[in-house]
């Protein structure tokens, strides 16, 4: 993966100690809380429900076991022995204390990590594929692409003070799985003859307004990549209203434009940005393709192990069934280790277990980690050899889940348990969901299913592209819950639809499980998914389920 | 007729270490929020809340939320003032389970 040059380290120690002299500052009271404000955000410090909330960038996801390790010790050092990781691929630390934050931040710096532009209308930390570098669908390894992009954008002069933030997302696969239609611009990467390019989408989001982006480039060759990106921010950064900030991001700006005319303008800037680039980036691209070498695996290793414990071991096997993805080499698997043990806090782990998928990153997985967006992480390169091993020692530490893309697999914001901006709780709706489709031992049989759930209309938890999404409100001072019905966040993208009036959160466990009951009773086969009967009988047997016959509550 | 006012409590979070705390009758910043001053004249709530602005190093976001009168003290009457005065509900962590929390 990669390293920090020089130049990194230093600019990384320097911020810090920029940000030290401005945590005394303001505690001396030099500092008003309107000037240091801009200044903690620029370092991922929030001042949330509880306590401060530090946000800590992993880049595209990636970690190694040192990161992991120094991510545990800041976890038990200085917070409440846990972090929690994000639906950006992200980890919070929820309850620092101000003065110990400029240290926190050293020790990041210690393992080449920091916080800058976590927060903040910048350039935020670019997003990828969690499965990069391993998948058996992937054309090339996102990453190189993704580490330009935040090496071009961290500090970029000019996008410091953008109309609002602004979010970029990479994969190399035809199957979308950083949700990349979702974000400001998305790049997929395509193969045209013997050429490597991107189509580029723009404008997509969620939030108030939830958008899909829209293709503004069906072929950007790789060389053209950041002069285009550079391009596009320009144009929004003069473009993109200022006036209203509900109305500031990039996807109204081509809402009210339009897509045809933005990528005029973008095409015009193009031209003149494109030669003063002047290959320079393409140099930078070479050495971090070079610090991004595939790991050597190995080669006629047999897998017997693998297969036997299957036979033997139906917890293994369940494990193995729902937390294993193909990987690009036969025998070798992606293991992806739930965070979401039922009744559990999605995304939250434990400094003991970070240590514990430290360990096995290192003893079994080419010292590689990564932080999927799903809340969950993935060991990429593990020996199918190795999987009894590796799931044995995850079960030991409650890792060993076995409900990834299932109901239980909830992603869910940390809404107004910790949150400031939200209007609901979203974690014990979570856990009470996981909690009932355990007790009813039924997920297997329901299957993929994609149950996502946000405390406010800002949509964190990716409601808007759940197949099944959760909205928690404030109807009138109580907590309310709305469903939306078939979204979806791959390459088929779609924004899900409102069912009706929501639930109060004692009756919102019980709505969602009519939901399941109507699937299961109106499915084709086992093999239907919930999304593909949604997509082929629509809202109506739902809408039934939840709120009863239409006639008999006309009658009631 | 101007609409009867709702008793506020003077809450914001304190600077050093981020949690909530209320203003108390003697110009105090307590964590426990029965100890709170309950203002019921909406003028004084503008100035107790003046007050609380101006000292600026050591809390922020100072604010005026609606609360009520209860057997101890002031009591919070919006869920998300609730769950100010105890923290998460995912872990006993905050002022649920703090020591001292008087």
């Amino acid at each position: 993966m990669y390293e920090y040059s020089e130049f990194d380290t230093a600019f990384v120690r320097e911020r810090v100690a920029q940000f030290r002299a401005q945590v005394e500052r303001r505690i001396d009271g030099a500092l008003t809380e309107d000037e240091f404000k801009p200044l903690r955000l620029m370092n991922g410090l929030y001042l949330q429900l509880h306590a401060y909330m530090l946000r800590v960038a992993v880049p595209y996801g990636t970690l190694d076991p040192a990161k992991m390790r120094q991510l545990a010790h800041i976890a038990e050092r200085w917070d409440k022995g846990y972090g929690h990781f994000t639906t950006r691929q992200n980890i919070q630390f929820n309850w620092p204390r101000l003065r110990d934050v400029p240290d926190m931040l050293d020790a990041l710096a210690d393992v080449g990590m920091h916080a800058i532009q976590t927060s903040g209308n910048t350039i935020r930390n670019v997003t990828s594929d969690h499965f990069a570098g391993a998948a058996a669908d992937e054309i090339a390894d996102p990453r190189p692409f993704a580490e330009l992009i935040r090496q071009w954008s961290t500090d970029h002069p000019e996008f410091q003070f953008l109309p609002r933030k602004f979010k970029v997302a990479v994969t190399g696969s035809p199957n979308d799985r950083a949700v990349i239609k979702s974000h400001d611009i998305g790049l997929r990467m395509l193969r045209k003859g013997d050429e490597i390019g991107f189509e580029v989408v723009l404008g997509g989001g969620l939030g108030r307004t939830p958008m899909i982006a829209k293709v503004i480039r069906d072929f950007l060759p790789v060389a053209d990549l950041l002069p285009y990106l550079e391009s596009i921010v320009s144009v929004y950064n003069q473009l993109g209203r200022r006036d209203n900030k509900f109305k500031a991001r990039v996807k109204i700006t081509v809402h009210e434009h339009g897509i045809d005319r933005i990528r005029e303008l973008v095409e015009a800037e193009f031209a003149l940005r494109r030669s003063t680039f002047g290959g320079a980036d393409q140099q930078i691209l070479r050495e971090i393709e070079a610090r991004f070498r595939r790991p050597t695996l190995r080669d006629g290793r047999p897998a017997d192990a693998y297969e036997a414990s299957r036979a033997a071991d139906p917890v293994f096997r369940a494990w193995a069934d729902t937390n294993l993805v193909a990987h690009r080499h036969p025998d070798h698997a992606i293991v992806t280790i739930s965070l979401k043990a039922h009744g559990a806090t999605p995304g939250d782990a434990s400094a003991d277990q970070m240590r514990v998928m430290a360990d096995l990153a290192e003893e079994f997985g080419h010292d590689e980690l990564r932080v999927s967006h799903e809340q969950n992480i993935v060991l990429p390169h593990v020996h199918k050899a190795d999987l009894p091993a590796v799931h044995a020692r995850l079960a030991a530490a409650g890792l060993g889940t076995a409900n990834i893309g299932l109901v239980s697999d909830i992603i869910a914001c940390p809404g107004m348990d910790y949150c400031a901006l939200a209007t609901a709780r979203s974690i014990p709706i979570a856990q009470q969901i996981a909690t009932r489709f355990d007790e009813l031992k039924l997920e297997h049989d329901i299957g993929p299913i994609k149950l996502k759930i946000s405390g406010c209309i800002n949509a964190c938890g990716h409601h808007h592209v759940g197949h099944i999404g959760i909205l928690g409100l404030d109807r009138a001072g109580v907590e309310n819950y709305q469903i939306t019905l078939g979204g979806d966040g791959t390459e088929a993208a779609s924004i899900g639809e409102r069912t009706g009036p929501g639930f109060p959160a004692d009756e919102i466990v019980g709505a969602v499980e009519r939901l399941i009951g109507a699937y299961l009773k109106h499915r084709e086969s086992a093999e239907e998914t919930f999304l593909e009967t949604y997509r082929r009988l629509g809202m109506a047997p739902f809408k039934e389920a939840l709120y009863g016959d239409e006639r008999q509550r006309n009658a009631a | 007729m101007s609409r009867r006012f709702t008793p506020k409590v003077v809450t914001a979070n304190h600077l050093l270490e981020g949690d909530s705390v209320w203003l108390t009758v003697d110009d105090r910043w307590t964590r426990n929020m029965a100890e709170a001053e309950l203002i019921e004249d909406e003028a004084h709530a503008q100035i107790r809340l003046l007050m609380a602005e101006s000292q600026p190093n050591v809390v922020v976001g100072a604010y005026l939320a609606d609360a009520r009168r209860g057997p101890r003290g002031p009591e919070p009457i919006h869920f998300r003032e609730v769950f100010r005065t105890r923290g998460p509900s995912n872990h006993a962590h905050g002022k649920q389970v703090e020591v001292g929390n008087v």
